[in-house]
């Protein structure tokens, strides 16, 4: 019970990692796609807009009751099975004494909307024929009753408590990119500081939804037309939405050695702010301030980023990261497309991925941004600029 | 033990700034007025036609309007007046410049049927698809939505507004939210990250589809008539809870800032608690254990014995299954000091505020401790037999209050617990 004001932070492992996305499931999986340059993007089913499709999965490994996959939608789904994962990597799957007092912090969107509930009333109001209860009778009479609940933000966490018994505490931050930086900072900060042991941290996306490309289209965000990778985009500036789901068990040195597990890597700092991006130039030094919060050590060093392909964020944070030419970078979206609350955790596990393995997976970028990087990694910074707002870092570290 | 520490070495957490908005009004005078009056801010929904529903009243607050019509931005707007309030009391920072995180329970975001509609309209055919509408989507004429309708987009307004420090963050645990946001402050001072968190629950989502969703799983009550009498917590004739808007705002710092600057100190955040329950997506573990545990690791937060707690705000929704869970627990965790504890439930007056109740409750709590006056939970005609609370029925009670527990409950397991005094324990 004893938090002292100022302790010593205490290490922070990643023993945890679970990832399904585009490229399949599983570490072994993602790493022969990244070491292989696989990039898997649908450009047909919601043409001229690209998305990056899960790859097939078999739910039923991790949710094995049909009725709990029934009052999900997909994201719920996809981050319900990537927990499950991550438990399984951490070895807790099942042990009922450590998932009863583990804390979790998830960051969520909102689920998929009935698309034919809302098109039957959208284009009944288009011929006029809505009365003033119209709207109310065919929500009534058609929506799905417990549609809202595979709907509700909260409920990813909801669904991971239920399936895999994750219950200390459960939280959900909300804020598309952001939000899933401000989760591991969260729980870095509350395992730091010894008001938590072991924390799940994570979040899930679905992006093969019609529904997301016009919320996204409102403001010109979608890749349209072609694929290219990330750094290729100047002419035509996007993101292309990908479908991934991707949690981490964060845990104390001194929780995860006394039950004898073994660290992917050491989560050391994450950093994070919100530019008044009206000013040009604000993304550039946002990133630019946070850079010495992280302690990097040296002039050289690898960084993965989740930058988007969107404007005018992936132009500063470019001009960012030509400040720091010592450092290979690596963007996630060219392989796995945007994925929202999912970027920055699928940037911490292919960082910890990276160094458990003791090498950085190369560039996958024809615009020779990104180079070659031989020497084994020690550090590796992720780096998450949100396509409209929010801004944050995070520095990975070999366990020694 | 340094005086600003807690009886954990922890730093103490105060409260020196609190704002308020509910359908009752604006601010903590006109609320504790009616609060303790016993009036009711339900009513008849005339926002939008009601045929159709099988739950037409609701804790509208209508004093309030913003254009565009959306939840979005009446949930902003409130939370900003309260915000406001809360920030002229604590008389903290400089103007747009409040010196700590800003910690949001908000509802989740997603675009809303008058600009779907809007939108359908645009196409110009009247058979459509959703290839039609991404048609018609770009080009900037409707730029204005995608920032409306992030998740983050009342959390980065107010951040500006107010000036909060680093990212600001905007959580959801469906009915819990608000107190959620109240225990990350909490936490962030406590590890010394921060002297002052600005928390802060919002709802301003009674529409259409919002109702639809709760009647459909059967949440809410259906007694229309008188719209007033509909949210019964307690009472063997309640059918479901009412819903509500509104916003509560606190500032929190620690003892040490706050003494240091010679603010007031309104009370203590002594003890913050949560369980997550795995039973159910929208039921409660028949044995009670998540709420049972998380009231007991408040208690423990706090450093307090049951005996201590001399008032329960309760979450009382006035749901039939909520309000008999909360009992049985609650009895489990009090035991016989139980009958002394008087118990009250704001939702019979203000109906529930989802995302934002959590944070409305600890201000009245606080009001409560201020004033040694409890509200009522008002429409306790028929008291349910199987409830033994000492429930404050219909009137406001005189009483000595030093500790007040106040409960959140919601969807998805959320279970979150808070206690506050009047000086630190």
């Amino acid at each position: 019970m004893t938090e002292p004001k100022s302790p010593p932070a205490r290490e922070v492992w990643i023993t945890g990692i679970g990832i399904v996305s585009s490229l399949g499931e599983g570490l072994d999986a993602h790493w022969d796609a990244l070491n292989a340059k696989k990039i898997h993007v649908d450009d047909k089913r919601f043409a001229p807009y690209i998305v990056h499709p899960l790859a097939p999965v078999t739910f039923d490994a991790q949710i094995p009751k049909k009725g709990d996959q029934r009052q999900m939608e997909a994201w719920q789904r996809i981050g319900t099975y990537a927990a499950g994962l991550a438990l399984d990597s951490a070895g807790v799957k099942g042990n009922k004494e450590i998932l009863g007092r583990m804390d979790m912090i998830v960051a969520a969107g909102g689920g998929e909307r009935d698309l034919a509930v809302d098109l039957a009333i959208m284009t009944a109001d288009a011929k006029g024929n809505s009365s003033p209860g119209f709207l109310n009778e065919r929500l009534m009479n058609d929506l799905r009753p417990t549609l809202f609940l595979a709907q509700l933000s909260n409920l990813l966490a909801g669904n991971i408590a239920i399936v895999h018994g994750v219950c200390g505490t459960s939280r959900t931050f909300m804020g598309e990119e952001a939000a899933s930086i401000d989760a591991a900072r969260i729980a870095l900060a509350r395992i730091e500081s010894g008001q938590s042991e072991i924390a799940l941290v994570g979040a899930a996306h679905n992006g093969e939804r019609s529904d997301l490309l016009v919320l996204y289209e409102f403001g010109d965000f979608n890749l349209k037309e072609k694929y290219a990778p990330v750094w290729q985009r100047e002419g035509t500036s996007g993101f292309a939405l990908g479908s991934a789901g991707c949690f981490l068990v964060l845990e104390s040195r001194e929780h995860a050695e006394a039950r004898g597990a073994k660290p992917y890597a050491k989560l050391t700092k994450v950093v994070a702010d919100l530019a008044q991006r009206k000013q040009p130039g604000a993304v550039t030094k946002s990133l630019e301030a946070l850079w010495p919060k992280l302690g990097v050590a040296g002039d050289s060093g690898n960084l993965i980023t989740g930058a988007t392909g969107a404007e005018p964020v992936t132009s500063e944070e470019k001009a960012f990261l030509r400040q720091h030419p010592g450092f290979a970078v690596r963007a996630t979206g060219t392989m796995f497309g945007h994925t929202l609350e999912t970027q920055f955790p699928l940037g911490l596990a292919l960082a910890a991925l990276s160094l458990s393995r003791g090498a950085l997976f190369p560039p996958n970028d024809p615009s020779g941004f990104e180079v070659e990087k031989a020497d084994h990694p020690d550090q590796i910074v992720v780096v998450g600029a949100g396509h409209w707002q929010g801004e944050g870092m995070a520095l990975v570290e070999a366990v020694k | 033990m340094s005086a600003p520490s807690d009886k954990f070495g922890r730093p103490i957490v105060v409260v020196t700034g609190m704002g308020v908005v509910t359908s009752l009004g604006a601010g903590k005078e006109d609320n504790w007025r009616k609060l303790t009056a016993g009036e009711s801010g339900i009513r008849t929904v005339t926002r939008f036609p009601i045929e159709g529903l099988k739950s037409t009243m609701a804790g509208t607050v209508d004093f309030v309007t913003v254009d565009p019509v959306t939840s979005t931005g009446l949930t902003e707007r409130l939370a900003e007046m309260a915000t406001e309030e809360a920030l002229a009391q604590a008389a903290i920072g400089a103007k747009a410049d409040f010196p700590g995180p800003l910690f949001l329970a908000v509802a989740p975001v997603e675009v809303e049927w008058p600009q779907r509609l809007e939108l359908g309209r645009a196409i110009g055919k009247t058979e459509f698809g959703y290839d039609d509408m991404l048609r018609v989507s770009g080009g900037g004429r409707f730029a204005a939505y995608h920032h409306r309708f992030m998740f983050g987009s009342v959390a980065s307004h107010l951040a500006e507004a107010f000036g909060t420090k680093g990212s600001p963050i905007s959580l959801s645990t469906a009915c819990a939210s608000g107190a959620t946001a109240i225990q990350l402050g909490v936490e962030a001072i406590r590890r010394g990250e921060a002297d002052a968190a600005l928390c802060v629950g919002t709802d301003g989502s009674v529409n259409p589809e919002a109702l639809v969703r709760f009647s459909l799983l059967s949440a809410l009550s259906t007694q229309n008539d008188p719209p007033q009498a509909a949210s019964k917590p307690f009472s063997k004739n309640r059918d479901g809870f009412v819903m509500a808007e509104g916003a509560g705002a606190m500032v929190l710092e620690s003892y040490e800032s706050a003494i240091g600057r010679g603010a007031k100190i309104l009370g203590v955040v002594a003890g913050c608690g949560e369980l997550t329950d795995s039973f159910h997506r929208t039921r409660s573990s028949p044995d009670g254990k998540p709420i049972i545990g998380c009231m007991r690791k408040t208690l423990a937060d706090a450093g307090l014995a049951p005996e201590q707690i001399d008032h329960i705000n309760a979450h009382g929704t006035s749901t039939p299954e909520n309000d008999k869970m909360e009992y049985n627990t609650t009895a489990v965790v009090f035991g016989e000091h139980l009958p002394k504890i008087p118990v009250s439930s704001n939702k019979s007056m203000v109906g529930h505020t989802i995302s934002a109740a959590g944070a409305v409750e600890a201000v009245f709590s606080l009001l409560t401790l201020e004033h040694q006056r409890i509200p009522p939970t008002i429409n306790y005609e028929i008291p349910d037999p199987a409830i033994l609370f000492d429930v404050v029925g219909n009137k406001a009670r005189d009483a000595k209050v030093t500790a007040v527990m106040s409960n959140s409950f919601g969807f998805g397991g959320q279970n979150a617990s808070l206690i506050l005094t009047r000086e630190p324990v």
